[in-house]
């Protein structure tokens, strides 16, 4: 008997011309397009970088230290996908929960990092000693410098003034680029807590695989993008000759 | 343990009536439902042209006033290009491509139905701002940062944003669809290069969709985030690169010309051999051209912006990459020609339009290849010779050849022939109208009238072409009223076709018509390209295609029909209104679509037999 169509359960892929199942396959061409959709996105970033009239600047408000620990987080639930698939394939449904809720849990991480982030940009401070020399302080504290006009030296400034994606182009393009990353994890969490839920109704096992299978392709792209947005606009940002 | 028994609605086992086409997802049914729809919305365009051609008819005519007047060239040309020759290429794509192949349907048969339905959505959505306050002004580019809040107030832009994000969902769902049906499905001996042509460009064609629509929805994302959030993307004041729409715009627009064109050729390279009664000449050459032609165009889109001042080396390196172009082009047309040469043709309707297509295409390809020389361009942008170019290859390029098209395949389709008497009469009139219509605007053009202008003064000496395009104009509405006659009179009462009136090269002649529900009794073997052709003429049967008992219809499985899709489709409906009136109602749209992706996920392609 042939089916029409995808066949119930997405798993039998010898009726298909190439052998590769029909939904992997879809998963590939949306991947191809998402490339697209993240490329303009990227595109914009770099085409209005530079461009912004008024701070702050990456330079600004980058903490790199902090965001490197977030991106290790999110690089290393790449590697607990990985083994909950491989769980799950070898037979063991224990392990693949286990390691399916570490991902999405180190999903959660990487998530309450981007919001801290952002809300640290939101309530950013302008904060340096009027003794500084004048070429250590950033493009963006120097519009500031008029604050220490008949201040001694050991005066510090201290101004609130955050990065929301209404003050400059760079907010703009960064929180547009970055959120649409975050709102990708998010997708992708809830897509892994909807594959945990459903183990236990028995809808996955060593046989049926192919959803976790998909989830996985989606999550390991979204890291992958990760790493080019962490260079392009954290560390290309940050450190100059770039 | 969590039990996630949600109590859904009984599924729609073997509905009947208006329950049949709101659930179903037969690849047939909702070809047809595309066509339909997109006929429709071709109407509307054509209508909303018609306003423009009466108010240009004479000059200082006052028959729509300015503003209007922007509205009514914006909407006609996002109608035509998103809501009409897409869609309509869709609608054969659908009820084509799965019977070309030898499938019993597309590869996932539930998301077919919705990028229907979400098609449908986006079309109400943004035909629905001519009543909300007004429709989109600012072309159907729609250039920022005229786009802007500060220049354009009104819901207008709002509306033409969110549909076209509604239809570019559509359309991504659909070319994936179809990668994955051509890719996947083909019948066993199916090569690549055994496939149909009008498979073949299919394939490129939604190759260019999944690649080119992101370009597009990263775009009007961000001009979202600029109207609704005060952004600063597109804002000039900020700082801003005031070229970064065009650019993104026609990175995305430029491959969308193919998308609107490629079909056609498709569509062409399958008439014309039928009745030429010779094989396509050249196909893998053809097949190679169309897909140079796909990757190309994603090399020139600057060739629309050659007056902006990219300076000297980019308009050059443009120019050539645009020129360049004109080669795999033209040996699509010599293909055809070739094809014909020393052929037994047969004149139908469907090869008249076909031949038709060709002529009126070399006529917009050679005013291209004049305007892809930037220095001539610059006398030619935003002129009405522009207007005639891109006229002469969407309307004497793509609805030529969708008409063609209907005009073939509609004895498949519906079991019956179209009358080629008024089919005859239908080329003619189509084809006379169209030149009468578009070729003036040439002499308008070089002799420098703007576009997009709503009127002019009598002083400027444009008074004798534009009456005579608007004449033109009318009478294309009138064959098109002709066409309309006959597909209604033919479908009532037309000539009974059976299954391979053309005597045809492709599979899906080798079924009765209308085909069954299942499409193929017993899958097709192919060994050879046009298999049906060979199998015909060659006795000792190169190909095994058709007939055959095999199993009987009972033990064919089909997909079962679903409610989900159209929910999900009205869950983006109401979210796209909500984003523009109300957040609330946005996150109650939202709630409806994300919960019935939900039932969708976890409802199985069939139910379990019951017994």
């Amino acid at each position: 008997m042939l089916e029409a169509g995808a066949d119930p359960h997405g798993e039998n892929s010898e009726h298909t011309t190439t052998g590769l199942n029909h939904r992997k396959l879809l998963m590939w061409a949306f991947l191809g397009s998402d490339c697209m959709f993240f490329g303009t996105l990227i595109g914009t970033y770099l085409v209005s970088k530079g461009r912004s009239l008024v701070g702050p600047y990456a330079v600004d408000v980058f903490d790199i230290p902090v965001t490197s620990v977030s991106t290790f987080v999110l690089l290393m639930s790449s590697m607990s996908m990985v083994l909950a698939y491989a769980a799950l394939t070898r037979g063991s449904l224990k392990g693949f929960r286990i390691w399916i809720a570490s991902t999405a849990i180190m999903g959660m991480t990487f998530l309450s990092f981007q919001v801290f982030e952002f809300y640290e940009f939101a309530n950013h401070e302008v904060h340096f000693k009027c003794s500084t020399p004048i070429s250590d302080l950033t493009e963006h504290e120097r519009t500031f410098i008029d604050k220490c006009a008949g201040q001694d030296a050991s005066h510090e400034v201290e101004e609130q003034h955050g990065l929301t994606p209404r003050t400059n182009l760079f907010g703009t393009t960064f929180f547009v680029l970055t959120g649409f990353h975050g709102a990708h994890v998010t997708l992708g969490v809830v897509w892994l807590l909807s594959l945990l839920f459903y183990s236990f109704r028995g809808g996955v096992t060593a046989k049926r695989n192919l959803d976790v299978d998909l989830a996985a392709l989606y999550w390991h792209f979204v890291d992958v993008v990760w790493i080019v947005i962490f260079t392009v606009v954290y560390l290309f940002g940050v450190f100059p000759g770039f | 343990m969590i039990s996630l028994t949600i109590p859904i609605p009984k599924r729609p086992t073997h509905p009947t009536g208006i329950w049949n086409w709101l659930t179903t997802i037969d690849h047939k049914r909702i070809g047809i439902l595309y066509g339909v729809t997109a006929f429709i919305l071709f109407l509307t365009g054509g209508i909303e042209a018609l306003y423009m051609r009466a108010q240009l008819a004479t000059p200082e005519a006052e028959i729509v006033s300015p503003e209007v007047f922007n509205q009514l060239f914006t909407m006609h040309g996002t109608t035509m290009i998103f809501l009409a020759i897409m869609p309509m290429g869709t609608a054969f794509f659908n009820y084509i491509i799965p019977l070309q192949i030898g499938a019993r349907d597309v590869a996932f048969p539930r998301l077919n139905a919705f990028s229907y339905w979400t098609f449908l959505a986006g079309a109400i959505m943004l035909k629905s701002s001519w009543f909300l306050g007004g429709a989109p002004n600012a072309g159907w580019f729609g250039y920022a940062p005229i786009t802007g809040v500060p220049y354009n107030p009104g819901h207008g832009i709002d509306f033409w944003i969110l549909s076209l994000q509604i239809l570019g969902i559509a359309s991504l769902a659909a070319a994936f669809n179809f990668v994955v049906t051509i890719i996947n499905m083909r019948a066993p001996g199916m090569s690549l290069m055994r496939m149909p042509l009008f498979t073949w460009m299919t394939f490129v064609t939604s190759l260019l969709l999944i690649l080119a629509f992101p370009v597009i929805t990263v775009a009007l994302i961000e001009l979202m985030f600029d109207r609704f959030y005060g952004a600063n993307f597109f804002v000039p004041a900020a700082g801003a690169s005031p070229l970064l729409w065009q650019h993104l715009f026609w990175i995305f627009g430029h491959p969308e010309v193919y998308i609107l064109i490629l079909p056609a050729m498709g569509i062409i390279s399958e008439i014309i051999p039928t009745f030429s009664k010779k094989p396509l000449f050249g196909y893998p050459v053809v097949v190679l051209s169309g897909v140079v032609i796909a990757f190309m165009g994603w090399m020139v889109w600057s060739h629309h912006m050659f007056t902006v001042g990219l300076g000297p080396v980019a308009n050059s390196v443009f120019a050539l990459t645009t020129m360049a172009i004109a080669v795999p082009t033209g040996v699509k047309i010599f293909s055809w020609m070739g094809t014909m040469w020393r052929g037994s043709i047969h004149f139908s309707t469907a090869m008249l339009f076909s031949v038709g297509f060709v002529a009126l295409f070399i006529i917009g390809g050679l005013s291209g290849v004049m305007h892809s020389s930037a220095a001539s361009d610059a006398q030619q942008q935003d002129t009405y010779f522009i207007v005639a170019h891109l006229h002469y290859v969407l309307f004497g390029g793509s609805i030529m050849a969708l008409l063609a098209a209907v005009y073939y395949w509609f004895p498949k389709i519906t079991g019956r022939l179209m009358s080629e008497s008024i089919g005859k009469i239908n080329f003619w009139l189509t084809f006379i109208a169209m030149n009468l219509t578009f070729f003036p605007m040439h002499f308008t053009g070089l002799d420098g009238m703007p576009r997009r202008i709503y009127t002019y003064g009598t002083e400027m000496g444009w008074d004798l072409w534009n009456a005579v395009a608007s004449m033109g104009a009318f009478l294309l509405a009138a064959s098109i009223l002709v066409f309309m006659h006959n597909v209604v009179r033919s479908y009532r009462k037309g000539e009974i076709s059976g299954s391979d009136p053309w005597d045809g090269r492709t599979l899906e002649w080798s079924i009765s018509s209308p085909p069954p529900e299942y499409n193929f009794a017993e899958i097709p073997v192919v060994e050879t390209r046009d298999p049906f052709w060979a199998q015909k003429r060659d006795s000792v049967a190169t190909a095994r295609v058709g007939g055959g008992s095999g199993e009987g219809e009972h033990d064919i499985h089909m997909p079962q029909p679903s409610y989900w899709p159209l929910v999900v489709s009205i869950g983006l409906l109401i979210g796209g209104y909500g984003l523009i009136y109300n957040v609330a109602v946005a996150v109650v749209g939202g709630a409806i679509a994300l919960i019935a992706v939900y039932a969708w996920s976890f409802e199985p392609v069939n139910e379990p037999e019951e017994h």
